[in-house]
């Protein structure tokens, strides 16, 4: 995905763990509070289950499991960010939301190539903000093709 | 609205009228001698045409035509409605629908197939029918080019009087006594305007000027409907205009300047000239207008009365009560005027039927999750009540019960809203027979029966495609031809039977065949020939019958066009059990078989059992247990390596770890702990599902799992109970067929890595 010289994107930052990561606010619907899921059999381990959100059936999934790293542990204050990809609707659990940033298209550097697990697929870039290095996230990439994931 | 928009709304009439023609065409093949039905069916293609006409469809317009001038000489007792004219118009009703699709959906119907029958029904419309006609596989004559309405209106034009009027000026004008010589047609226009148009500031002469640069114009004002001084109101309209135009334009050239003021008047234009009306006021009412209106009045005494002029205060109105046939116009005005009559004679003599509305599915599917919502969270009010109060203060319980009996009846009403009689798929099948018939060379009579039966629109929807296939197999294979059935001492033409009615809360549909039935010889043969089953296998009548249900089963002889691609009843059977549905065949040798077909009514709620597997909340089917039981150590026996049977009075049956199937534990549940549910599965024979413990019973909201996942194996679908949470409903077709040794779904280890 090539993004143009002159575009502003408005990003969601959000922590799995002790790393942080970000997407493109557009994605996402709303964001709520972690709910216990009902498991769905035979279903990868990064599909947490499916919960209820006003009468809609949401499939929740563990993105920290889903990039490699250690499973999520959902307490009260997790939080489920709710984002559409493609024509579905998906629940991401993530440890807390931290921030809400504009940046232009130039400040965000390639990804590294280094691990396996995190596909460069995946990854659209690298942003170092303060201190702090934010991971870019391709949803699309991700979970795009639920279906031909389990089909 | 745009055209296009307007357009569509006429081709789903359209389909409506095709319905109509095709209920009313078998009612009458059935021996109705009703006049109403054939009016009706009169009434359907002539509506058909009337606004095909208007869209210029073109090869509607004729073969519609045709078709109702044969009705119409039906409908005037000039003609007897015989099995072969029947069978000829339903022929040609199945053409006008080809015609309707192919004027939608671009695409043309075959001359032969249209002109064949244009032939045919001239020849019945002029009394001498073809002979081919009473036998219908014969090639029929070649025809004359077929017939173009312009010419052949005014023929019919006979004392039924019964005239494509709204949109058949073209024909009128191309009559040769209405035509002015020099290729200039003339037209008379009615032009009374209201009050309206002149308080949005238009202006009548402007109008009358305007109409001049069309044509050359003989204008009359009409100024009978003045009243007295005294009674004027100043700003009411009381003069209408009479013109003749005489011009080289068309009708629309004409209507082209009453254009902005079409909805503040009333313009009526018929084509020729209403001579006398002009005759007399040219002689006299020019230089002598006061004299001259004594003989208006004599002469426009029958003039229609315009009902719509409500806001002029018309005392001439009253004086004349409808007189609706003028005396003075020409022969075509005349017949247009007898048309307007019997139409409206015509109109009170069909029955009221109900007032209906168009929606659209998609409002009513709104409705229909918000109700589901609703019916939840009433669920979940109750739940937290009885959580929170021991015991409840008796209003808050009173008031709870009424709102649950409230949600219910809403919940009721609303499926109701989406309830439809199967009728309008039966009526489709009726075309499907006589296709197949004619194309096997069978003779074969389709009966319906509960037709009015209703069901969720969802599933009518749905079962279609599965009927299609089955009423093609069942011609196809299961009727015999006409010598073998007279061979045999049956009446050579063959009954198929097609039935709905409600059985316990389902959908019960039947295809009921005289055929041969089932030759199980042959179906065994060519089993073990397929590998499906050994020659030693011993089976069962029905395990043999319900062999054709196999994937890649076909019995055929030969294959044909219409069935037996190998794609045969498995296919079906597949897309009735995605419908939560079953299916079963009765079969006896030479007697006929009988496909049962047992569906849900809705695929939005569904009844289940609510059971809890490993700590997860899970809901089976109700119309899938047969029976509970609470299994005794005794009852256990081990079989083989990890199988156990539980005995059920004298039979065992194999037990089934839902727990374990669906992966929520590894090891298998102690079934004395637990609860078996008896179900019976669609491959038939028991099993006996171990639950941990049931919950209790209800009605369940069906959610899909696909619109934000996918089809997860083991799963139908999700529900939202009480408590918000989400749970899952079982499929249980699914669960038994895992249990016999295949995996739940063959990805699995794929799915784990994704």
């Amino acid at each position: 995905m090539r993004i143009s010289e002159n575009d502003m994107l408005e990003l969601i930052a959000f922590t799995l763990g002790d790393q942080e990561f970000c997407i493109e606010v557009v994605s996402v619907r709303e964001i709520r509070s972690w709910t216990p899921a009902t498991m769905l059999p035979h279903s990868p381990d990064h599909v947490r289950g499916v919960i209820n959100l006003r009468g809609v059936v949401l499939p929740v999934m563990d993105l920290a499991l889903r990039l490699g790293l250690a499973p999520a542990e959902p307490s009260p204050g997790s939080v489920i960010i709710v984002t559409q990809i493609g024509s579905q609707i998906v629940g991401l659990l993530v440890d807390l939301v931290s921030d809400i940033f504009t940046i232009s298209a130039e400040e965000i550097h390639p990804a590294p190539d280094v691990s396996k697990s995190m596909d460069r697929e995946q990854i659209r870039g690298m942003i170092p903000m303060d201190e702090r290095m934010i991971c870019f996230l391709q949803l699309n990439a991700l979970f795009g093709a639920i279906e031909s994931e389990a089909a | 609205m745009d055209m296009n928009e307007i357009k569509e709304i006429f081709f789903q009439e359209c389909e409506e009228q095709l319905a109509e023609l095709e209920s009313g065409l078998l009612r009458l093949n059935d021996g109705d001698t009703d006049p109403e039905t054939v009016n009706a069916v009169f009434r359907a293609v002539h509506s058909i045409k009337g606004g095909a006409g208007a869209f210029g469809l073109d090869d509607l317009v004729s073969f519609a035509h045709v078709f109702e001038t044969t009705l119409d000489c039906v409908r005037s007792n000039k003609l007897e409605a015989s099995p072969d004219l029947l069978k000829v118009m339903l022929r040609s009703a199945d053409v006008l629908a080809d015609l309707t699709a192919a004027s939608r959906d671009g695409g043309t119907v075959e001359a032969s197939r249209t002109s064949g029958l244009v032939a045919e029904l001239e020849a019945y419309a002029k009394g001498q029918p073809l002979p081919s006609a009473s036998a219908p596989a014969a090639p029929a004559p070649k025809p004359a080019a077929p017939e173009a309405p312009v010419a052949e209106a005014p023929a019919a034009t006979d004392d039924s009087g019964f005239q494509p009027v709204p949109f058949s000026f073209d024909a009128i004008d191309g009559d040769d006594e209405l035509a002015i010589d020099g290729g200039a047609s003339v037209f008379t226009v009615r032009f009374k305007p209201r009050s309206d148009l002149y308080a949005k500031g238009n202006e009548a002469v402007l109008i009358l000027r305007e109409l001049a640069k069309v044509g050359d114009l003989q204008v009359r004002c009409e100024t009978d409907d003045l009243p007295s001084l005294d009674m004027l109101d100043p700003e009411g309209a009381y003069f209408s205009w009479l013109i003749r135009v005489e011009t080289e334009s068309d009708e629309e050239a004409i209507r082209q300047v009453f254009e902005f003021v079409e909805w503040d008047s009333t313009v009526e234009i018929t084509a020729g000239a209403d001579e006398e009306a002009f005759s007399a006021p040219d002689a006299a009412g020019e230089e002598q207008p006061m004299a001259a209106i004594p003989f208006d009045l004599s002469l426009l005494e029958d003039e229609p009365v315009v009902v719509a002029e409500a806001e002029a205060p018309v005392a001439a109105a009253a004086e004349q009560p409808a007189a609706l046939a003028p005396a003075n116009m020409p022969l075509a005005a005349k017949a247009i005027a007898a048309e307007a009559e019997k139409k409206e004679t015509a109109v009170p003599a069909v029955p009221a039927a109900p007032q209906t509305i168009r929606v659209d599915l998609d409002r009513v599917d709104r409705l229909i999750n918000l109700v589901g919502e609703l019916v939840i969270n009433q669920a979940m009010l109750a739940q937290s009540v009885v959580e929170n109060e021991s015991g409840g203060s008796s209003a808050v319980n009173l008031g709870l019960e009424e709102l649950q009996q409230l949600t219910r009846e809403i919940q009721d009403s609303v499926m109701a809203i989406r309830a439809q009689p199967v009728k309008p798929v039966f009526q489709r099948m009726g075309r499907i027979v006589r296709e197949i018939a004619d194309m096997t060379g069978k003779s074969v009579k389709l009966v319906t029966e509960g037709e009015n039966t209703e069901v969720d629109k969802t599933v009518i929807d749905k079962i279609a495609e599965p009927l299609t296939h089955m009423i093609r197999n069942a011609v196809d294979h299961g009727l015999e031809g006409p010598d073998k059935r007279t061979e045999l001492g049956k009446n050579p033409e063959g009954i198929l039977k097609l039935s709905a009615k409600h059985r316990s809360g389902r959908i019960v549909i039947e295809i009921a065949d005289d055929g041969a039935g089932i030759n199980r010889e042959r179906v065994k043969a060519k089993a073990i020939e397929n590998g499906l089953i050994t020659p030693e296998s011993n089976l069962s009548d029905e395990d043999i019958d319900n062999l054709i249900f196999h994937p890649g089963f076909s019995t055929a002889d030969k294959i044909s066009d219409i069935s037996g691609r190998g794609v045969g009843m498995d296919v079906v059977k597949r897309s009735i059990q995605a419908l939560g549905g079953r299916i079963s065949i009765t079969s006896k040798p030479g007697k006929g078989s009988v496909f049962t077909m047992s569906l849900p009514l809705t695929l939005a709620v569904l009844d289940g059992m609510v059971v809890t597997v490993a700590d997860q909340t899970l809901v089976v089917p109700l119309t899938a247990i047969v029976e509970t039981l609470q299994p005794e150590k005794s009852d256990i026996h081990s079989f083989g390596p990890s199988q156990r049977l539980i005995a059920i009075r004298d039979t065992f049956c194999p037990l089934v770890d839902v727990g374990n199937i669906l992966n929520f534990r590894a090891d298998l549940a102690n079934p004395v702990d637990g609860v078996a549910l008896l179900v019976e599965s669609e491959g038939g024979g028991q099993r006996a599902l171990m639950v941990d413990a049931i919950q209790g019973q209800r009605q369940v909201v069906i959610k899909s799992l696909e619109a934000n996942y996918t089809n997860v194996p083991g799963i139908a679908a999700a529900t939202i109970l009480g408590d918000g949470r989400v749970a899952l409903i079982l499929d249980v077709d699914a669960v038994v067929t895992a249990s016999r040794g295949q995996p739940l779904s063959p990805d699995m280890m794929l799915a784990a890595t994704g």
